[in-house]
């Protein structure tokens, strides 16, 4: 049972209370990005879940078998960072297989999950945190939906600024990141809540 | 003069973080005291102008195909030598920056000049570009401390001057919190480059009138 609240915990904190992008800013470089249209926001989530999933679940067995048994902890960025490039590209291939449309959409920012630092952020939080395996793939997976869910959000408000009127200078790019900072700042109300 | 023109595109014209927009989360993210933003910019100036310095060697021999995946793993080499060295002789500047000294390697700056600079130009320039481009990302680094800091914090300096402790400017019953946190962030760096787009746009502007 108390593995089912200290789950649940984590996975309630990684969504909403420390939201990758809102609040501890990993993976802004997407996040603004690909958030111009809700599709492509989607689509990009999407990737994002799977990928922070399954790198979580395949760097915890080589951080916890491989590097630290043998005393070789150091080398978690270098080999964290090869694990998760090689996913990515088998991720590329399988999107262009299956889901041609998706794939298309998304363009170069596919490659560029790669320098997420998002879903580099999660596997070295995991092994700093010292989670066992559920504990991982749950940060993991819910990190992304909190991904998702952060990034489409944004790319709602972002649709309906392209016809709202700003000043010239704050055009594009700065007028975004005033847009961003208004939904960190309802994120923030999330800060309050206490999980057991 | 190549030189001179190489210094103005890093610092001002094609400065990589308020210019390219590369390498936001950092900039967003540990902007908090000066001694952060400028013990990060320091950071990144030694493993951009080492692993620009490396790619440009290797360029040659790199094929092109896996070329991505060489220059992370030259950009996670330095990185991990950093991290250490840091740990070890600074450890203070090691706790605040935490995650994000790691997660230089996904830092779009290095990989970015790696890609577009690096691995086209010989070994001298690309360390020149390397400083340069490095700097420019410091100042914009520093930039967005010292505004966070004294809006948030009322201090100036902090973690650096004084002691430690910083200079208080104002008092700590106006300052606003929010400003050190992620709002703050994100809302600085909207105006900041808001600021930057308006004063670029400006020169140009009078060139073509007086055309």
């Amino acid at each position: 049972m108390e593995n089912i609240t200290s789950l649940l915990s984590i996975a309630l904190g990684a969504v909403l209370i420390n939201n990758f992008i809102l609040s501890q800013f990993l993976g802004i470089c997407p996040f603004m990005g690909v958030s111009k249209k809700i599709e492509t926001a989607l689509g990009m989530g999407m990737a994002v879940i799977f990928v922070m999933g399954v790198a979580s679940a395949v760097n915890w067995p080589i951080n916890n078998f491989i590097l630290v048994p043998n005393g070789l902890g150091f080398m978690q960025t270098v080999t964290f960072i090869l694990v998760i490039a090689s996913l990515v590209q088998f991720v590329e291939m399988f999107l262009q297989k299956a889901m041609p449309s998706l794939y298309e959409a998304l363009g170069v920012y596919l490659p560029l999950i790669t320098t997420n630092c998002a879903v580099l952020g999660v596997t070295l939080q995991n092994a700093q945190k010292g989670y066992n395996f559920g504990e991982a793939l749950t940060y993991g997976i819910f990190g992304g939906i909190g991904f998702l869910v952060a990034i489409v959000l944004f790319a709602s408000v972002r649709e309906r600024m392209e016809f709202a009127k700003c000043p010239k200078c704050f055009e594009g790019f700065p007028i975004a990141l005033v847009a961003a900072s208004l939904i960190a700042l309802a994120f923030m109300g999330f800060s309050g809540l206490k999980v057991w | 003069m190549n030189v001179k023109k190489q210094f103005f595109e890093g610092l001002i014209t094609q400065n990589p973080a308020l210019v390219q927009l590369l390498g936001m989360c950092p900039m967003l993210a540990i902007t908090t005291s000066m001694f952060n933003g400028i013990g990060m910019g320091v950071a990144v100036i030694v493993i951009l102008t080492c692993s620009n310095v490396v790619i440009s060697a290797l360029r040659k021999i790199i094929p092109g195909k896996v070329r991505i995946a060489c220059y992370i793993v030259v950009i996670a080499g330095f990185v991990t030598m950093v991290d250490l060295l840091l740990k070890a002789f600074i450890p203070a500047l090691s706790k605040s920056l935490g995650l994000f000294i790691p997660l230089i390697v996904v830092n779009c700056i290095i990989l970015g000049r790696a890609e577009g600079f690096a691995s086209k130009n010989g070994i001298g320039a690309s360390a020149l570009d390397g400083i340069f481009q490095g700097f420019g990302n410091m100042v914009a680094l520093t930039i967005m401390c010292i505004i966070r800091e004294f809006l948030g914090a009322g201090t100036f300096g902090g973690g650096l001057l004084n002691g430690g402790a910083g200079f208080q400017i104002l008092p700590e019953n106006v300052v606003a919190l929010g400003m050190i946190l992620p709002v703050g962030g994100f809302l600085t760096l909207g105006i900041v480059i808001a600021a930057v787009q308006y004063f670029m746009s400006k020169p140009k502007k009078s060139k073509e009138v007086a055309k």
